[in-house]
Formats: C-alpha cells, structure tokens, sequence
C-alpha cells in the first residue's frame, strides 16, 4: 500500500528526513516512535503533502502511484488522512459543513453519488456514537475553542466519517484522558478492515495496549533505527531512547 | 489645532470657487423650479447647502480626512442631475433580480433617485407608523420634517453632505411613534439605470424613531446600467430613547459608478443603534458614518464589510462621538482586497469631558489576496474624560496557510479551500445581522460573489 525509499526532506536547507525506509502493506498497523524533533511529524506531513519541505531524494509509491507528485486534496481523496498533533482552529467555518464538503469531495473523487444533508447526518450520527462525541462540537466552527482532548477526538471523528485507506495519527494519544484514550483506541480499532492501514505516532506505549501494532519502528535523527514488533515498544518504555542511540553511534 | 484647520479649507478656496462653477450654475436654475421651493421653509437650508459647498469645494488629499480617497474623477465628471423620475425600462422581473428585493419586507424602490410608486409596496402598520417618499411627506407632514431635516446630517465640513442638501430631490421618510414596533423590516432600494458620465442622484432619507419604537431599515444601492454615474446619498437618523433601530446598508453599484453616502445617526439615551456597511460595488466609494451618542446608556455598533477587486476602491470614515456617560461603541471592519484595489479605514472615537464610563472599542481587520491590493488603517482618539475603556486594533493579512493546508488534508481543493476561509472572514461581519433574512440572502450573496471571482484562485 505504501512504500517509502530513502526518503529525504528538510525545510530551508535544514535536513531532517535523512533516507526513511517504510513499507506497510495493507491490513497492517505500524507505530513511530523517537525522541522529540527526531522527524516524526515532518514524516505525516510530507505524506499529506504539506508544502514548504523539499523533498531532497526518495520516493513515496502509495497504491502503485507516486504520492509525491499529488496535490494534498488528491492524497486525501486518494484515501491518505493525517490526524494532526495540532490541529488548527478555523473560525467561522462551521464544523458540518467542512466535514460534509469534505466527505462530499473524496465521494466525488471515488465515483460514488454525494450525500445531501440528511443522508450526511445519518452518517455523522452513527460515527459520533462511535467515539462518543458531544454533538454541540458540530455546531460550532472547526476546532475553535475545542479542549486539547477534544480536538484530537475529533480528528479521529473525522477519519471516521471520510474512512481513508492509509490512516496516519500523529501523537492523537496525547493530551487525552484514560477514558477518552480508551474510547478514541476502540474507535480506530473499529476502523481497521483488511484493506486498510494505520501509521501511528506515539511517544506512549500505553497506546500500543489499546492499538496493537504489527511493527514497531524507532525514528532517530530522521532515520528509522529499529524495527521490531510491539516488544520492542515495551523494551523503550523500560531503558528509553539512550541505549538504542548508544548502540547506534557504535558501528555493527 | 483650529487655526490649522481654519487654514486648510481657506486655502484651496480661491481654486474651487471656480470648480463649483457648474454647481452653482445647475443650483441657479434648479432653484427657479417651483416644486423644489414647497414648503418653503426648504428653500434656505438648500441655499445654505450650496453656499456651504461652494466654501468648502471638493475635498483634496490635503484635507486630512481624505487622505486616502482622491475624487478627482468625481469633480472631473461632467454635473448632471436627474431631475425628472423616469421608469427607463426599470421591470419588476429585473428589480427582483437584486439583492433584498425578493424580501418580505416594506418596499419604497427610487429610480435614479426619485420615489417609483408603481414599484414600490407597503403594507398597513401600526397607526401613525409613516413609510413614504420624502417629497410626498415634506407636503404632508411638513411641521414634523421641518424639526429634523438637515439638523443631524452636519455639513460644516461634509462638501458631499452639503451637495446633497442643496439638490435633494427624494428618499425615504420613515417615522415610527413613541413604543412602537414596525414588525417587517422597511426596504430601500435605490436603483440606478444611468449610462450617462455625471448623471447625479442625491437620495436623502430622513428615519425617525420615536422613544421605545423599533425598526429595521434595509438601505441597498444597485444598478441596472454600467455608466460612471454619481450617487451621493444621506441618510439622517434619530434614535428617540430606549429606541433599537438596525439599519443595514448595501453598496452594490456599477464598477463604474461612484458611491459617496453619509449616515449621521443621533441617538438617546438607553437606545439601542447598529449600523451595517456591505460595500462592494462602485469604483470609488466612501461612507462617512457618524454617530452621537447624545444620551446616557446609549448603545451603537458599526459594523462593516469590503470586499472589492480590480482598481476598486473603498472608504470607511467614522465619527463616534460619545457625548454622554456609560455609552457604548463597538465598530468592526473586516475588508477583503483583491486586484490592484484599496480600502481605507478611519476611525475616530470622540469622548467629550461629560462621557464618563465611556466603553468604545475598535477593531479593522483586512485580507489582502494580492500583493497589488492595499489598505490604509487609521485609528483616531481623543478622549476629554478620564474615566474611560477604549481600545482599537488593526491587523493586514493573507490567508492562513495551516487552515488552506487543513482544509486540503481534508480533501478540499485548493480554490474552495480559499473561498471558504475568505467566505468566513466575511461570515464574521455578516454574522451580526439581526434580520435574519437579511442575513441569510448576503451570505449567500458573497459566497456566490466570491465563486465568480476568478481571482480567489490565483495566488498560492
Ligand atoms: N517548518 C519547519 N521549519 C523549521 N524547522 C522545522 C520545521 N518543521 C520541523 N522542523 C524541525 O525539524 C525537526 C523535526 O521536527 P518534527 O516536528 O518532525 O519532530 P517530531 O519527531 O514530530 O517531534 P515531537 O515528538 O516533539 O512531536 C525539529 O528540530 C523541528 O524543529
Ligand atoms: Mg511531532
């Protein structure tokens, strides 16, 4: 589904992707980890195709096609979704309307007829239930003025009304409480079918409990250091990032 | 500081003697028609209006409230008013097609600024609710317009305002007695079907609102034709007190046109004003809006939008006058600037020694979509109390680009994603409309406005 080669990226001559190697097939579900500033959300980004980071050599195959040379709309129409670390409050643009012109657009896009507004609502009113979402949030603008906790639930809200292909969640366990970690897990759990795939981004292993990964991979310094399965998640909450990094520095 | 003052509208006064030539001339004449003369108590306030213009002539860049907004091409143009009502292929079907007109609402339609009976329609209101044509009521309700006309709308440095006094022929006039409530809002449409350079109309409305009466008054400026004609329009309120009057202006003239209207509101105390300017017609197009807060506890919002493209430009000049204690003031400018156009903002907030308490806020926020477009921002305060809460704030600025990103990772292409987030900057004025089918029809409006405007799309 998705292959990464070499990837390198960096912003204004600053290098920060240095040759990621990735590929993750469908049905898996594979989790970043890395010490803070090692590139992991540069990585999201570049895949949902944020302008302002030059892509310095690589290539990123998503479906057969190169995702590079995609428009960040085409990407996500495509099936690629990024939940952001951080995501941005829109004044004034109203949380059902985006969400339906979004979905409409990716229907669109897959030959599949739009929805009208009450065919949207049914939709949302069966995803909500799904991550146990207050409905007020959908009458006001998007993300404006939303708890930490309830922006990053409805990131995941969002992927599951648009069900992307290639989901990819950057720190969504992150500013959420353990009941709400739990709901959100269960959520992405639900999503998960065989023709589909999530990269997540964590700093917690507690999320892998929840989610449980098929691969594990350590990103260090823009470069994916470690591979293993979900123990290797368990063996970094017990002895850090430090004696990876020292293993690391000595030549094999 | 008065002398200074004193000095700059002697100065160009020699000069504009002459430039107010034709106006003089077309004012000798205009003055010889009898039916300019009843009542008769007009006739002086027209002479002292002409006089008053020809003092004052057409404001320079000198002067400092024109600074910004050169009207040259106004004083350039050659002077015609039209003086005679005529329907000049005006249609229902084609008025329906402008903004309000499809509205439940009190309807009085001015065709080149003069009172179009047949297309106007008004239904029965309260007893001694009036809504009529000013040059009807001036023979009927002489005594009552006698006591206000031009009393409000001060043209001691308003040339424009002084114009339109001299040579108004109609508008609107509307009166609302003590406590009382006029249930539909009252449309005014004023439509040009000019095609001649210089063909002037000078609307002059006189809104009055009794103590403890409500109203909404729909003001919209529209075109049929393309010419560069000239409207110069003012509009004189009076909020009676513990009055709540929404008046909700719509500057939708010919790109050609030129749009110069002046909005004097005199409110009492405990009432209640908020003043809307959409302006997105016009090639050159200034709204001079001035509020007295002349009683205690007086409340007034101004709230205004711009949205112009190609050499458009438009202009914002508000006069806050807070005379009173414990009144407040919010104003709230947000302009959307494409093209080569410009947009001027200035705001004054004027707090005489009795206002104590005063609350006066201000704020102009401005989307430049090119790097030719331009805006120029200027607070002004002066504050005579000591007791008082002002704050103003500007800000100059381009689309965000993490929301466009957003909106795209969501699947939105890259023109809607701009078209909803300049929609949403203009959603922030739109939003205070009270009547909500007002509302509603220019959100639509703009969102269809800005669709077409190729424009949107451009720059990344
Ligand atoms: N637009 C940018 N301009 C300048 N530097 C950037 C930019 N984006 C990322 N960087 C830098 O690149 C490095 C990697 O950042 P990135 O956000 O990818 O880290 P991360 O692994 O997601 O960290 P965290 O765990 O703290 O979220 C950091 O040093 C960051 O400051
Ligand atoms: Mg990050």
């Amino acid at each position: 589904m998705l292959e990464i080669r070499n990837l390198h990226a960096g912003v204004e001559g600053k290098k920060i992707l240095k040759g990621i190697e990735l590929v993750i097939r469908p049905g898996e579900v594979h989790a970043v980890m890395g010490p803070n500033g090692s590139g992991k959300s540069t990585l999201a980004q570049v895949l949902a195709g944020r302008e302002g980071y030059e892509i310095t050599a690589g290539e990123v195959i998503y479906k057969g096609k190169n995702l590079l040379e995609m428009d960040p709309e085409v990407r996500a129409r495509e099936g690629v979704f990024l939940a952001f670390q951080y995501p941005v409050e829109i004044p004034g643009v109203n949380s059902t309307y985006f969400l339906k012109a979004a979905l409409n657009e990716v229907r669109k896009h897959q030959g599949l007829p739009e929805l009208d507004a009450i065919e949207f609502l049914a939709v949302v009113k069966q995803k909500m239930q799904l991550l146990e979402l207050n409905q007020d949030l959908l009458r006001r603008s998007v993300n404006e003025g939303f708890s930490g906790g309830e922006k990053k639930r409805n990131e995941i809200f969002q992927m599951a009304v648009l069900e992307p292909k290639l989901a990819i969640l950057d720190e969504t366990d992150s500013g959420l409480d353990i009941d709400a970690l739990r709901i959100v897990a269960s959520g992405v759990n639900k999503l998960k079918r065989a023709d589909t795939a999530q990269l997540l981004i964590t700093h917690y292993q507690r999320l892998l409990n929840y989610i449980v990964p098929d691969y594990v991979h350590v990103l260090f310094d823009g470069r994916i250091v470690r591979s293993g399965d979900r123990k290797l998640a368990l063996e970094l909450e017990e002895k850090g990032y430090d004696w990876l990094i020292k293993e690391e520095a000595q030549p094999a | 500081m008065h002398s200074n003052i004193d000095f700059m509208i002697q100065a160009p006064q020699t000069r504009q003697a002459t430039e107010a030539n034709p106006y003089l001339e077309s004012f000798e004449s205009f003055e010889k028609d009898a039916s300019v003369r009843t009542p008769s108590w007009v006739f002086p306030i027209r002479k002292a209006g002409i006089a008053r213009f020809a003092e004052l002539g057409f404001p320079t860049l000198q002067n400092e409230d024109w600074r910004f907004t050169n009207v040259a091409p106004v004083r350039k143009l050659p002077f015609k008013p039209v003086f005679e009502y005529s329907r000049d292929g005006v249609t229902k079907q084609r008025l329906n097609a402008l903004a309000f007109a499809g509205l439940k609402a009190h309807r009085l339609v001015f065709i080149n600024g003069h009172y179009s009976e047949e297309f106007s329609s008004t239904f029965p209101e309260r007893t001694g609710v009036r809504i009529t044509s000013l040059a009807r009521a001036l023979i009927t309700d002489s005594a009552l317009i006698e006591r206000h006309l031009a009393s409000y709308a001060s043209d001691e440095k308003n040339a424009f305002a002084a114009l339109n006094t001299a040579f108004f022929q109609d508008g609107a006039f509307l009166f609302v007695p003590i406590d009382t409530t006029v249930e539909e809002p009252i449309h005014l449409l004023f439509v040009s079907t000019a095609n001649e350079a210089g063909a002037t109309s000078h609307p002059r409305n006189l809104i009055i609102a009794e103590k403890g009466s409500r109203l909404t008054v729909l003001e919209t400026y529209a075109s049929l034709s393309q010419g560069p004609y000239f409207t110069n329009a003012v509009t004189e309120l009076v909020v009676g007190e513990g009055a709540v009057v929404e008046h909700c202006k719509f500057q939708d003239e010919s790109m050609d046109a030129f749009h110069i209207a002046t909005i004097h509101a005199h409110l009492g105390g405990h009432s209640n004003f908020t003043a809307h300017s959409m302006a997105m017609g016009a090639r050159l197009s200034r709204n001079d809006i001035r509020t007295a807060l002349k009683g205690e506890g007086a409340e007034c919002v101004l709230n205004g939008l711009y949205v112009t493209k190609g050499d458009q430009l438009a202009d914002h000049h508000m006069v806050v006058e807070h005379a009173k204690a414990r009144c407040n003031s919010h104003e709230y400018f947000n302009g959307i600037l494409d093209g080569r156009s410009r947009g001027v903002f200035h705001g004054r907030i004027l707090v005489q020694p009795e206002a104590q308490k005063t609350d006066a806020k201000q704020t102009n926020k401005n989307l430049l979509l090119t790097d030719g477009a331009s805006i120029d921002t200027k607070p002004q305060l002066e504050i005579y109390a000591d007791d008082v809460k002002c704050t103003h704030g500007a800000t100059i600025g381009q689309l965000n680009e993490e929301s466009i990103f957003y909106l795209r990772a969501r699947g939105i292409g890259l023109d809607t994603a701009r078209t909803i987030l300049i929609h949403a900057f203009a959603g922030e004025i739109i939003e205070r409309i009270k009547c909500k089918a007002a509302r509603e029809e220019l959100d639509n409006l703009v969102w269809d406005r800005l669709e077409q405007n190729p424009q949107i799309a451009q720059k990344h």
